[in-house]
């Protein structure tokens, strides 16, 4: 019997990847983890504000020296930030492309509501709205400074201090990291199932690695701010 | 049981459609769930009204034709076929809403009836193995290792009915895909087609107009065969090595 060969021209592996929604999905997972990976290292960084402001300070400038003298000053920093925005960009986009795909598939909403998934995977599309908007408050607050009200470039410590003696400072970082631990905890599970790490026997193990994940970078982050309000870092 | 039940009504695929209350009165808990619309629509024909049109074949849990959401729930509230599902998981004096699967791929045809045909055509795009026909084949001449035959009945039991579809968020057939596609693509028999049936498949999944997966885990839930969630995990591994290799 002769099998039909196929004639028909297969589209490139990133249209086939971009247009379909497991390989979107699959865009989303590995960028997500991508900066997953950078919030890891962001947090431990952040953590050496408990060792005083010239540690901290010491902190932000080596991170501007990396790679000298191979790169020059800060091209370390501007080629993490440009991989970064890449990972957000990519993330994002995709995020409002699947999520209109899954709206549109139920046009007709059933008339019996009831309460579909847990919490964390019914918010992941409000959370990272507001993880998005967190990011912009952020980078205006303690990158450029701009909403930052005791602003003094080049001494972080002194920044990161002014920004947690405000009620609202504090109160963004704080739902915002809330936010990224749930993001998290469903994210990072989903992901490996996205890229097909997920098995039956594997799954309390991937639960219980994200559930960790997202539980160390609350506790982490959230530490920061914390101890400022406290005093325990003045 | 007395019961008082919301229906779906619709005369047709574009007619509007609203939630029809009826009271059914004489329900003995050991009728199915389709036994006691059997039961409303003789009521119905009786009073010269137009019975509730709904899907069904077998009536015993294998063909995968009936289909309703009750109370929010597909198949109701057992992990079951609707077709298997007794009175007895409802209460004397209950409400009870049956809707039809929600989904844009599956559009409604009448009352409860939708058109599953999407279905039928992600089987079309690659649910199938290219075997020559003729005398069947020798059974011991191509050995399946254990674990595998496992893995592809558990998959093979799917029986299409569309559950996950309605159970999901965003109407995604990613359940029903994965299990047609791992129940193939383990098995020596399914080899040939292994690349290109998960990306024509997916394919043709998405071109029909279903949502995409959040792993929410309703599908696993809902599916009255078991299907497990992981499966999606599995066809989305299959995928990725397809795309990587290029289809042969
Ligand atoms: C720009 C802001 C963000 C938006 C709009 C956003 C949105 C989303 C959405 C809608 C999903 C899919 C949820 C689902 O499948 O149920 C998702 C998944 C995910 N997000 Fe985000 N997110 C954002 C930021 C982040 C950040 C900062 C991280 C890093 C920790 C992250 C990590 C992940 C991961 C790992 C997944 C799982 C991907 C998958 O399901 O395969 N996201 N995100
Ligand atoms: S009627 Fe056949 S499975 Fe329910």
């Amino acid at each position: 019997m002769a099998l039909a060969t196929r004639t028909d021209r297969r589209p490139s592996t990133t249209r086939t990847i971009w247009d379909s929604s497991v390989g979107k999905k699959s865009v989303m997972a590995v960028s997500g983890l991508v900066m997953l990976g950078y919030l890891v290292v962001h947090m431990l960084g952040n953590l050496k504000i408990f060792f005083g402001a010239d540690e901290f300070n010491g902190y932000a400038h080596w991170l501007r020296t990396l790679g000298s003298p191979f790169l020059h000053h800060e091209w370390a920093l501007w080629i993490v930030r440009v991989g970064l925005l890449a990972a957000v960009v990519a993330h994002a986009v995709s995020a409002y492309q699947l999520s209109r795909r899954d709206i549109r598939a139920r046009p007709v909403k059933y008339a019996h509501k009831r309460r579909r998934a847990s919490y964390a995977t019914r918010t992941m599309r409000w959370g990272g709205v507001i993880l998005g908007l967190f990011i912009v408050w952020h980078l205006l607050d303690l990158t450029t400074l701009t909403v930052n009200e005791r602003a003094w470039a080049g001494h972080p410590y002194e920044n990161v201090l002014s920004t947690f003696s405000t009620w609202y400072g504090n109160t963004i970082y704080i739902v915002a990291m809330a936010a990224l631990g749930l993001h998290v905890r469903h994210g990072f599970w989903s992901a490996a199932q996205t890229l097909g790490a997920g098995s039956a026997r594997r799954d309390r193990t991937l639960k219980f690695l994200a559930n960790g994940l997202a539980l160390v970078l609350f506790a982490g982050f959230v530490s920061v701010p914390v101890a400022v309000m406290t005093g325990v870092v003045n | 049981m007395k019961l008082t039940l919301r229906v779906w009504r619709q005369r047709g695929a574009d007619a509007p459609g609203h939630m029809a209350s009826y009271e059914v009165d004489g329900i003995s808990e050991d009728m199915s769930f389709l036994e006691m619309l059997d039961t409303l629509n003789e009521d119905l024909i009786l009073r010269g009204e137009d019975p509730v049109a709904f899907d069904h074949d077998c009536r015993e849990g294998i063909c995968g034709a009936c289909s309703l959401v009750i109370n929010g729930d597909a198949h109701g509230p057992e992990r079951t076929t609707t077709c298997q599902l007794h009175m007895r998981s409802f209460d004397d004096g209950d409400t009870i809403d049956v809707e039809p699967w929600r989904a844009a791929a599956f559009p409604v045809v009448k009352d409860l009836v939708v058109d599953r045909g999407s279905f039928d055509r992600i089987i079309q795009a690659g649910g199938y193995i290219t075997a020559p026909t003729g005398a069947a084949p020798e059974a011991h001449a191509t050995a399946v290792p254990k674990a595998d035959a496992d893995f592809a009945f558990e998959h093979a039991e799917c029986i299409g009915c569309g559950a996950c579809v309605a159970a999901c968020p965003n109407g995604s057939a990613m359940l029903f895909t994965s299990a047609k596609v791992n129940h193939l693509n383990v098995l020596p028999q399914g080899s040939p087609e292994r690349e290109t049936r998960v990306l024509d498949m997916v394919a043709r999944m998405d071109e029909e107009g279903f949502g995409g997966c959040t792993l929410t885990g309703e599908c696993a839930t809902a599916c009255p065969k078991g299907i497990p969630l992981p499966s999606i995990a599995a066809m989305n591994k299959e995928w990725l090595r397809a795309v990587r290799k290029g289809p042969r």
